[in-house]
């Protein structure tokens, strides 16, 4: 591992090891780029994941204050946990469930599409499908996603046969075991899935892709990486000339340091991204860095989830198999005849024992609650992943009130619901039962709100520089080396679940960021 | 696995405050853990009468009759562990034990509900759900009852233990499916 000098000013620092981050640094460093990946979590491992559901939760999750506002259902049944994302070595790759499929071609231009929605800041991506194609490729083959060159699917599980005959009942056509980075048989150094469904607390087999034991490693063996961990990213800092030069952050042992830099990327997740600029506000950029557009924070998108759950006569036994390996693609369409403009994907769910009373579950108690309870091994589970529409005002906000552990003001994220939103989530839950029902189901129901999980579009690119945070190739449109290099620099969320998209960005981000470099440009 | 072998320590172990005892029920889920054993968990905060209304209170937010007493005491004794480790929550719980009146504890179940669906905004009412949503599902004795099989890696995950043997639907045609791995 490389030992980079605080002092060094030729290294490009990354902040967050993530999908974004993660990738990112396995790409620089074997173009012979030297990185500084700043992490504020720890590093785990397969032998030191737990497999107790809610040690497993501590272990992993980014758990520093946050507060929320807004209509969404979220501010109610989880007031302090607006997001759920991972603070560790590989971040949200740690605990994600591993669907990776792509954006429709339609879905970069969901203004021209949707034509005007009143109460949204839709726009299009600067960047068009047939030029991420080819990113999606490279990606698909570096996550070893099924169901593409030549992976075979995973194999169905019980909670999938279920999700199958019931879409089948409803005349559905594309309904498969997705396309999942998940390893159906061994692949790059790393075994096949063995069904253990424990996929959110780490995957013990390393089947599931995640940067903590494939980009990371690899980037550390080019020699060009100094990983930092336990180091908290607190501010960056820019010279006279109005670009970035270094970066401030706390380290294991609580001290300040200041790493210089060529370039930063920043990949903290959609939250922390943005709030990382705005905390970085100088007298130069009293509105936080890349934010002369005003734009930083805003658009926030998080898609569309909620469950639907069905119970049944004969045993499901949900919880063993991968947990989201299944797919209904039929509704990944843009038909305003359905009452909404956008699409969303029927996925595969299940919850373990210890988690489904506290986050599968609507509200309530008593015999109603007990008796759901005790028809546990006869559950099926289905999770919506759709669409949901940008608006100015939801947004992340520093909150003047509410300080964090580094006495540093807390993220607010702000979420009102739009009408398609609703009108979605009613649709696409109001089919879910219906494949239940269409199989005798005794009862099906919904859970509640969660906490967000896709986190995305707060640093958006835009074409226009007035809509946006940064240029088709993350860079942001103040300065210039200055990237966003994760799910914020999103133009729209479409109904895809992002982290296949964010690892294309980053692919085509890398070799457009070592063109630059060697052309001297930044 | 550890709480169970905990349940059986703490039979040994001096109490400072109050004790809750019981015996696992012969052919209960617990009886396959633990056939034949008494338990008891020790308290340090609550009186052994406070804590046994608490463990009617767990009941009537979430009752699974044939579920065995000493899962709830699990839930009882977090909440213990809680009230000793924080005193504004130690008078909280002891103040909602009040509050329930005596006669809580031996009226029927429909009153108990009317009485709880009153406090149902109070702290009280709010942490003690919290805590049987949290404690109640997450041990051993609750796995056995709902026939959830858990942590899976140390026996090579459910590929060979179950994960595709639902047959009372059609099998997934391969095309949608696809083979098992080796
Ligand atoms: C339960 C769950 C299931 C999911 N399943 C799927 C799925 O099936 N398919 C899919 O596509 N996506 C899924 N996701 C989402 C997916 O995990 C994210 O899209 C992806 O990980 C985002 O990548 P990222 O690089 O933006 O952020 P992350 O992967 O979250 O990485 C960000 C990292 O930055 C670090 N960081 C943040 N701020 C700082 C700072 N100031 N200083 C230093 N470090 C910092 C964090 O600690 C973290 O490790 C899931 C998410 C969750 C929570
Ligand atoms: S089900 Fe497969 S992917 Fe999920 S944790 Fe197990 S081996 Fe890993």
């Amino acid at each position: 591992m490389a030992r980079i000098d605080l002092n060094d000013d030729g290294a490009v620092v990354i902040i967050g090891s993530g999908a974004g981050g993660g990738t990112l640094a396995h790409e620089l460093t074997r173009r012979g780029i030297q990185v500084v990946l700043l992490e504020a979590g720890k590093r785990q491992s397969m032998a030191s994941f737990s497999q107790v559901p809610g040690e497993a939760f501590q272990q992993l999750t980014w758990l520093d204050t946050r507060t929320q506002s807004g209509n969404w259902g979220t501010a109610r049944d989880f007031p302090g946990l607006p997001a759920w994302h991972c603070k560790t070595v590989g971040g949200t790759t740690v605990h994600w469930t591993a669907s990776t499929p792509r954006l429709e071609p339609w879905e970069l231009r969901a203004k021209s599409t949707y034509g005007h929605v009143p109460g949204t800041s839709l726009i299009d991506w600067p960047i068009s499908y047939p030029e991420l194609k080819n990113y999606y490729l490279l990606a698909e083959r570096r996550l070893g996603v099924t169901r593409r060159n030549g992976m075979p699917g995973l194999p169905a599980s019980n909670n999938f046969k279920v999700m199958h005959a019931g879409a089948k009942k409803l005349g559905y056509k594309r309904v498969h075991t997705g396309h999942m980075a998940i390893n159906s048989r061994s692949h790059d150094g790393r075994g096949f899935c063995i069904q253990q469904g424990f996929c959110v607390q780490g995957c013990k087999m390393g089947a599931k892709w995640s940067t903590l034991y494939t980009e990371i490693p690899s980037a550390e063996a080019t020699g060009k990486l100094d990983l930092r961990i336990e180091c908290r990213a607190m501010r960056i800092e820019h010279g006279n000339n109005g670009r970035v030069n270094a970066v401030v952050y706390r380290d294991s042992q609580g001290q300040e340091q200041r790493q210089k830099a060529r370039l930063v990327c920043v990949a903290g997740n959609g939250i922390e991204t943005p709030r990382l600029l705005l905390l970085s506000e100088s007298a130069k950029f009293p509105q936080g860095l890349a934010n002369s557009s005003d734009q930083v924070g805003r658009n926030y998108c998080h898609q569309i989830v909620g469950y639907i759950w069905g119970i049944f006569e004969k045993p499901v036994y949900s919880w063993r198999g991968a947990t989201v390996a299944g797919v209904v693609e039929d509704e990944v369409l843009n038909d305003p005849q359905r009452g909404f403009v956008g699409g969303y994907r029927i996925e595969l769910v299940a919850l373990d024992l210890p988690t489904m009373p506290q986050v599968g579950l609507p509200y309530g108690w008593g015999r109603d609650f007990a008796s759901i309870m005790e028809e546990y091994r006869n559950i099926a589970g289905l999770l919506i992943n759709g669409e949901d529409m940008p608006r100015s005002e939801n947004r992340i906000t520093l909150n003047p009130k509410v300080k964090d552990a580094f006495g540093l003001p807390a993220a607010n994220v702000h979420v009102d619901e739009h009408p398609n939103d609703q009108a979605l989530r009613k649709h696409a839950q109001g089919q879910m039962s219906k494949m239940y029902q269409a199989l005798g189901a005794k009862r099906t129901f919904p859970g509640p709100s969660l906490p967000a999980t896709h986190n995305t579009c707060t640093a958006r690119m835009s074409a226009d520089p007035r809509d946006g945070v940064t240029n088709g190739w993350g860079q942001t449109h103040d300065i210039p080396n200055l990237f966003i290099s994760d799910g914020s620099m999103m133009s729209t969320p479409g109904s895809a679940n992002p982290t296949l998209t964010i690892v294309a960005l980053v692919l085509r981000q890398a070799e457009y960021i070592g063109r630059q470099m060697a052309a001297g440009k930044i | 696995m550890d709480q169970s072998i905990t349940l059986h320590r703490r039979e040994f172990l001096k109490t400072t405050t109050g004790l809750l005892t019981g015996l696992v029920a012969a052919g209960s889920s617990l009886a396959l853990l633990a056939p034949g054993r008494a338990w008891a968990v020790d308290l340090t905060a609550l009186s052994s009468a406070e804590a046994a209304t608490l463990m009617i209170v767990a009941r009537t937010i979430i009752p699974h009759d044939k579920l065995d007493d000493a899962a709830y005491a699990l839930v009882i004794q977090a909440v213990d562990a809680d009230a000793s480790n924080d005193e504004k929550t130690r008078q909280m719980i002891q103040e909602g034990i009040a509050g329930l009146g005596a006669g809580f504890v031996g009226s029927a179940e429909s009153e108990r509900v009317e009485a709880l669906k009153k406090m149902e905004a109070s702290g009280f009412f709010q942490t003690m759900r919290r805590k049987t949503l949290q404690v109640l599902y997450a041990n051993p004795i609750a796995y056995a009852y709902f026939g959830y099989e858990g942590e899976a890696f140390s026996k090579g995950g459910y590929l060979f233990r179950g994960f595709n043997d639902l047959r009372w639907l059609p099998e997934v045609p391969l095309a949608d499916s696809g083979p098992l791995p080796v």
